[in-house]
């Protein structure tokens, strides 16, 4: 270190600095301010919510109304649980769009410029807020999953079936969904951190949903059967009617299966952090 | 103290910043000129260990600024106006910030209150002007209270009143004895802010001295003479080795000698002075003089020479 020759008029006496370093608390402390004080969240969640309780409730009242006059092998391959939860398959849309925005709002903001200068291990600010968010998310979707099948399940009033948590896979479902509904959400924060642009999150996060599995429909049988199973909207679908399908994973490994999926979006988006400039 | 040490950042076969050596002191006001696209932002980046540097490095109080322990409480940084969520508030941004940090909650509401933003720090940020998108840039600069502080371009957007805050600011946080380095393409400003100024161009270091000595340097700076005398003072002016012009308005200017020497030649030669007067020149003119030779040096080399050439 060179020293200059004239040296300061006075210099600042050295504050007294926080022992250590800043630690992953201190981040996540900081993100959960930042999720609570944009609207975006708020808007999203609520999104989320209100869709797939409303969609459930439309959906279950619609068999309810209909169930006098549905054919009877209709009526026995009725699967009350299902019938709850497949609206939460749009309300995913809700709860992504707000993971993508968790990364890309900082780039579009600016923000990332302060939060990097803050903080700059950047695989800890993205750690940050995989646990901030993640916790949040997980949160939401279980009450959105319980709500919609509850809601659902008061509206098949008898004679039309209907499920309790304590009907056998019931419950498994209920949770299962709200654990999908997180994970896609964590999903979508990694792909908001690769891609760092909003607009562009969201449309690879949607064909990912919901053109990934035209797309394979479209490819000959042999194929299409072969890669359905690792569709995250068939991973769901088993997940939420609880039954072993055709080409299709358990239960639990599809699960898994999609797990990999979010964890890979992290970890490249991880990576990219730290190799790119801000 | 900021210390570069042959800093580059190459895009593509573009250099941005070619080979930057400097020290930036505390203490002092370092001015940061340069004309757009010269690599003054992409330099303060490379300083807050947002752009990785493509050669040589850059330290803060001695280290990288990615192994600061608590970077803002010894680095503060106003890089972008308006660098803020739009529908998040003044105080919910620092607020998040402080928290990354530990920086107690009530220095939020003190800096605030600095920036004269309290009356609407609950307000988005969003219906902002760029002035107090601006102040609030500066405030979050300031939360940690750090002795090492970098502002790119602050006064943009200012009005005047503002501006005159941001300069006397500035001021304040060096002679407490804190290093403040400031951006700015505008010589005029720098003229009534910064002591000392790194002057860069095409990436490269043009010069780093104390404003006054760029001034003296200049061969800009003459001395008025007017003299009924006139023909005589020049002729003994020439012969002294001056090197003299005589104006459409009949004063002459005289270079390459002093005042004090001029009006003791004019006494030898009984020559009446009716004007000695030293013109320095502005430090526009100084600083256009300095990148224009930058320019010209430059302008016979291909783009994308070797990295690293200054040292």
């Amino acid at each position: 270190m060179t020293i200059a020759a004239t040296s300061p008029v006075a210099t600042v006496p050295r504050r007294q600095l926080p022992p250590g370093r800043y630690r992953l608390t201190d981040l996540m402390r900081s993100e959960w301010t930042k999720l609570r004080t944009v609207r975006s969240t708020m808007w999203t969640l609520g999104i989320m919510v209100v869709v797939g309780i409303g969609v459930s409730a439309l959906a279950t009242a619609e068999t309810r109304a209909h169930w006098s006059t549905m054919p009877p092998p209709t009526r026995l391959g009725f699967n009350p649980v299902s019938t709850s939860l497949t609206p939460l398959f749009f309300a995913q849309l809700a709860i992504g769009v707000l993971g993508v925005l968790v990364m890309s709002a900082e780039y579009g903001t600016g923000t990332a410029r302060a939060t990097f200068a803050a903080a700059p291990r950047r695989v800890q600010v993205l750690l940050a807020k995989t646990a901030v968010f993640g916790v949040v998310a997980l949160v939401v979707s279980e009450v959105t999953a319980f709500l919609s099948f509850f809601v659902g399940q008061a509206m098949l009033t008898a004679p039309a079936r209907h499920a309790t948590l304590a009907t056998p896979g019931a419950l498994r479902a209920v949770v299962g969904m709200g654990l999908y509904l997180c994970v896609i959400s964590l999903l979508a924060l990694g792909l908001g951190t690769i891609l760092r642009h909003t607009a562009a999150g969201i449309s690879v996060f949607v064909g990912v949903l919901l053109v990934l599995p035209l797309i394979a429909r479209a490819l000959p049988n042999s194929i299409y059967n072969s890669v359905l199973r690792f569709l995250p909207a068939q991973i769901g679908i088993v997940i939420i009617t609880n039954s072993s399908r055709a080409h299709s994973f358990s239960v639990w490994v599809g699960f898994s299966v999609l797990c990999c999926y979010a964890v890979a979006a992290l970890v490249i988006g991880g990576a990219l952090l730290v190799s790119r400039d801000v | 103290m900021i210390e570069a040490r042959g800093l580059t950042k190459r895009y593509g076969d573009k250099l941005a910043v070619d080979g930057l050596t400097f020290d930036v002191r505390p203490g002092v006001v370092t001015g940061f000129l340069g004309p757009n696209g010269a690599g003054k932002s992409t330099t303060m980046r490379m300083v807050m260990g947002l752009d990785a540097p493509s050669a040589g490095g850059v330290t803060v109080n001695g280290r990288h600024y990615h192994d600061l322990p608590w970077p803002l409480h010894e680095v503060g940084a106003l890089l972008e106006a308006k660098a803020i969520h739009p529908g998040r508030s003044a105080r919910a941004h620092l607020q998040m910030l402080a928290q990354a940090n530990r920086v107690p909650g009530r220095r939020v509401d003190e800096l605030l209150e600095l920036v004269g933003l309290t009356s609407v720090a609950g307000r988005r940020a969003g219906k902002f002007s760029l002035g107090m998108g601006q102040r609030l840039g500066i405030a979050a600069a300031l939360l940690g209270d750090p002795d090492v502080l970098l502002f790119d371009e602050p006064v943009n957007g200012l009005d005047p009143d503002g501006i005159r805050w941001v300069r006397n600011l500035l001021k304040g946080l060096a002679h407490e004895g804190r290093t403040v380095f400031v951006s700015s393409h505008l010589m005029s400003e720098m003229a009534l802010t910064a002591d000392e100024v790194i002057i860069i161009g095409r990436g490269k270091l043009i010069a780093q001295r104390p404003v006054g000595d760029l001034l003296d340097q200049s061969a800009l700076g003459f001395v008025r003479v007017r003299s009924p005398q006139m023909d005589r003072l020049v002729a003994a002016l020439d012969a002294a080795g001056a090197s003299v012009t005589v104006e459409d308005d009949g004063s002459a200017s005289v270079r390459a000698m002093g005042a004090a020497a001029i009006g003791d030649l004019a006494a030898d030669v009984h020559a009446v002075l009716h004007e000695l007067s030293p013109q320095s020149a502005s430090l526009e003119e100084a600083y256009m003089e300095l990148t224009e030779d930058s320019i010209e040096y430059h302008g016979g080399q291909p783009v994308g020479a070797p990295a690293g050439g200054i040292r």
